[in-house]
Parts: structure tokens; C-alpha cells; sequence
């Protein structure tokens, strides 16, 4: 009997093992995911460097599902440059290209007027109510680069949960069922 | 080892790889295009100059353009956005950019053109400045790619005075 006992021992040990190599992977997927995101964030300064264009406002420049890839220094706003700015009391975030800057003499504040370059008149109607400019802090950062069509990966993810439920469940079938 | 899933990964990997090291290469050819742009930009015509209610200072004037931009255009080049902006300092602000009129330029066809044309956003100021004040034209530029890297530019066309009195 003790053979019998010894091997069945030996199979649970393997498979506690298989278990905890396939928990340790998947962590290894999750961290380096965050680590590539927050190592962007680093280099970008930005608290978002990728956002997703989601509205046909600057066609036919951006199409929606296009990728920018923002940065932020301390280099002041000028006109002409694209921007990703919030409004107070709006979640979703916008991309505008500067069409106006008033930079003061003292302080060096700016006041900034957006527009969209398909849009036919300035922003100031999605402005937050009674508010004519967008100073520094609204600004998340300046579009510097461009990617085509990947972005539409998020916004059929966010449109249709189902599709990412899926897609999450299959490849952690995957990762489990995986024998190597 | 050989199953049909690491296969499918293997290639998928492949071609991701494969793409993202085009879009580099495509952009960064980009940096090999040394432009010259050549504009011109003046005032024809001071349609309006008044003090809005606001106590605002308000312009709006026609501008006689040309420009040629054709050596903006490379193989990664959508399209080119192109404004003309009012710059000019006051007491108040160190800098007042104003973009006064843009185009897009869809290809290098279109990239060499002469227009008469009013401008399509009024030249305001905060303020009421604008009586007898010194503005330079400065044409600015944006390449925008098929993809990679944003180039910016700008070149100063002109100067002009704004008249003395309101109209």
C-alpha cells in the first residue's frame, strides 16, 4: 500500500507546483503590464501618455479609435499645439488643438482657447458654464505622437463588456490549460 | 510545444513586432526631410476695429496669403494643418498668440496657393490694447503623420500696425 500512497503524494506535490507556476505567470503578466504603464508615466510626465480618440472633432486628422501618445513639461502652451485638457464637472476628457494664448506679464499664467480643427466654432460652448479660458492646470498634456486604428481595441471593450469578459476568460483558460 | 496556440501566438507576436518597427522606421525618415517653406502674409483691407462691450479690443480684416509647402510633404505625411497666427505684447500679457485663419492641406497638390481670404476668427485682445499696437504674422505649421511623430513649425512673414483710431 505504501507505493500507492507515495505516488498519489507525488502527483498532489506536482500539481500544488503546476498551480503556483501558472498564479506566479499570470502575476508576471499583470506586473509587467503596470510596470510598462507606470514606467510611461514616468517618462512622459503625464498622468495619462495614451489616450484613445473617441470623437471625430479634429477629423480629418484623428479618426476615432486613433492613439496619441501625450507628454507634459514645463514647456508653456502655445498656439497651434494639440492638447488633452478636462473640464470641471465632465469626465471624459478632450482633445483640442490651441487656437489662442494670452500669456500674462507677471505671473505667467496662461489663458488658453481650444478648438476642435473639425469642429465650427471654439470650445468655449463645452467649457464648464462661464468659463471663457482653460488655465495650466486643466491640461493633461500635448499630443507629440500618432498611431493608427489601435485604440479601437478599448472602445469596443468599453461599448461591449461581453467581448472583454470573453476575451479575459479565454486567455485565462489559456494560461491555466497550458502544459509547458 | 507545437500546438496550433503557440504557433498562432508566435505569429501574431511576429507581426505586432514587424508593424510597430515600420511605424518607427516610417516616422523616423521623417527626420531626414529638411523643409523650406516660403510665405507671405499682409493686411489688404481693416474691415472693422472696434471696443466690444466687454471693453474688448475687436479686429476683423482681410489678409492677402501665399505659401508654398510643398517640401512639408514626405511619404508619411497625411496632411499638414496650417494657421496664421497674430503675436504681439502688451502691458498686461508678455505673449497673445491668436489664430486668425488655418487651412488643412490635404496633399502636396493643394501645398502652393495665393488667397485673398477674411479672417475666420476675429482678432480679440483682453483688453483694450489694440490702438496703434505692432502685430507680426507668424505662419505656423503642423505635419501630421500616417502615423509616428508630430512636427511643428513656424516661420514670422510679416509686421503690420493696427490704426490709431476705431472705425
Amino acid at each position: 500500500m505504501g507505493w500507492i500512497g507515495d505516488s498519489v503524494e507525488s502527483i498532489r506535490s506536482l500539481q500544488i507546483r503546476h498551480l503556483l507556476t501558472q498564479i506566479i505567470s499570470l502575476g508576471m503578466i499583470v506586473t509587467s503590464a503596470l510596470i510598462i504603464w507606470k514606467g510611461l508615466m514616468c517618462i512622459t510626465g503625464s498622468e495619462s501618455p495614451v489616450v484613445v480618440v473617441l470623437s471625430g472633432s479634429m477629423e480629418p486628422g484623428f479618426k476615432r479609435g486613433d492613439i496619441l501618445f501625450l507628454h507634459m513639461n514645463k514647456d508653456p502652451i502655445r498656439a497651434g499645439e494639440i492638447v488633452v485638457f478636462h473640464v470641471d464637472g465632465r469626465e471624459i476628457p478632450i482633445v483640442h488643438r490651441v487656437i489662442k494664448v494670452h500669456e500674462r506679464q507677471d505671473t505667467g499664467e496662461v489663458d488658453i482657447l481650444t478648438k476642435g480643427d473639425n469642429n465650427f466654432g471654439d470650445d468655449r460652448l463645452l467649457y464648464a458654464h462661464g468659463q471663457l479660458w482653460l488655465q495650466q492646470h486643466h491640461i493633461m498634456g500635448r499630443a507629440v505622437g500618432f498611431l493608427p486604428y489601435v485604440g479601437w481595441v478599448t472602445i469596443i471593450m468599453t461599448e461591449k463588456p461581453i467581448i472583454k469578459y470573453l476575451l479575459i476568460g479565454a486567455l485565462g483558460l489559456l494560461v491555466i490549460t497550458s502544459k509547458d | 510545444m507545437h500546438s496550433f496556440v503557440y504557433r498562432l501566438n508566435t505569429l501574431v507576436t511576429f507581426a505586432a513586432v514587424i508593424l510597430a518597427v515600420l511605424c518607427g522606421a516610417a516616422s523616423f525618415l521623417d527626420a531626414f526631410n529638411s523643409p523650406s517653406v516660403r510665405a507671405h502674409a499682409e493686411v489688404i483691407k481693416f474691415n472693422r476695429f472696434r471696443k466690444q462691450l466687454s471693453g474688448n479690443d475687436e479686429v476683423s480684416l482681410t489678409l492677402n496669403i501665399s505659401m508654398d509647402l510643398r517640401s512639408l510633404f514626405t511619404w508619411n505625411t497625411k496632411q499638414v494643418f496650417v494657421f496664421l497666427a497674430a503675436e504681439y505684447e502688451t502691458s498686461k500679457n508678455s505673449l497673445n498668440q491668436i489664430s486668425l485663419w488655418d487651412y488643412i492641406i490635404p496633399d502636396k497638390d493643394h501645398a502652393k496657393f495665393q488667397a485673398q481670404v477674411a479672417n475666420k476668427y476675429p482678432l480679440i485682445d483682453q483688453g483694450s490694447n489694440l490702438r496703434g499696437k505692432k502685430v507680426e504674422f507668424v505662419l505656423h505649421w503642423h505635419v501630421m503623420p500616417w502615423t509616428g511623430r508630430m512636427i511643428e513649425g513656424k516661420m514670422a512673414v510679416s509686421n503690420f500696425y493696427l490704426p490709431e483710431a476705431y472705425t
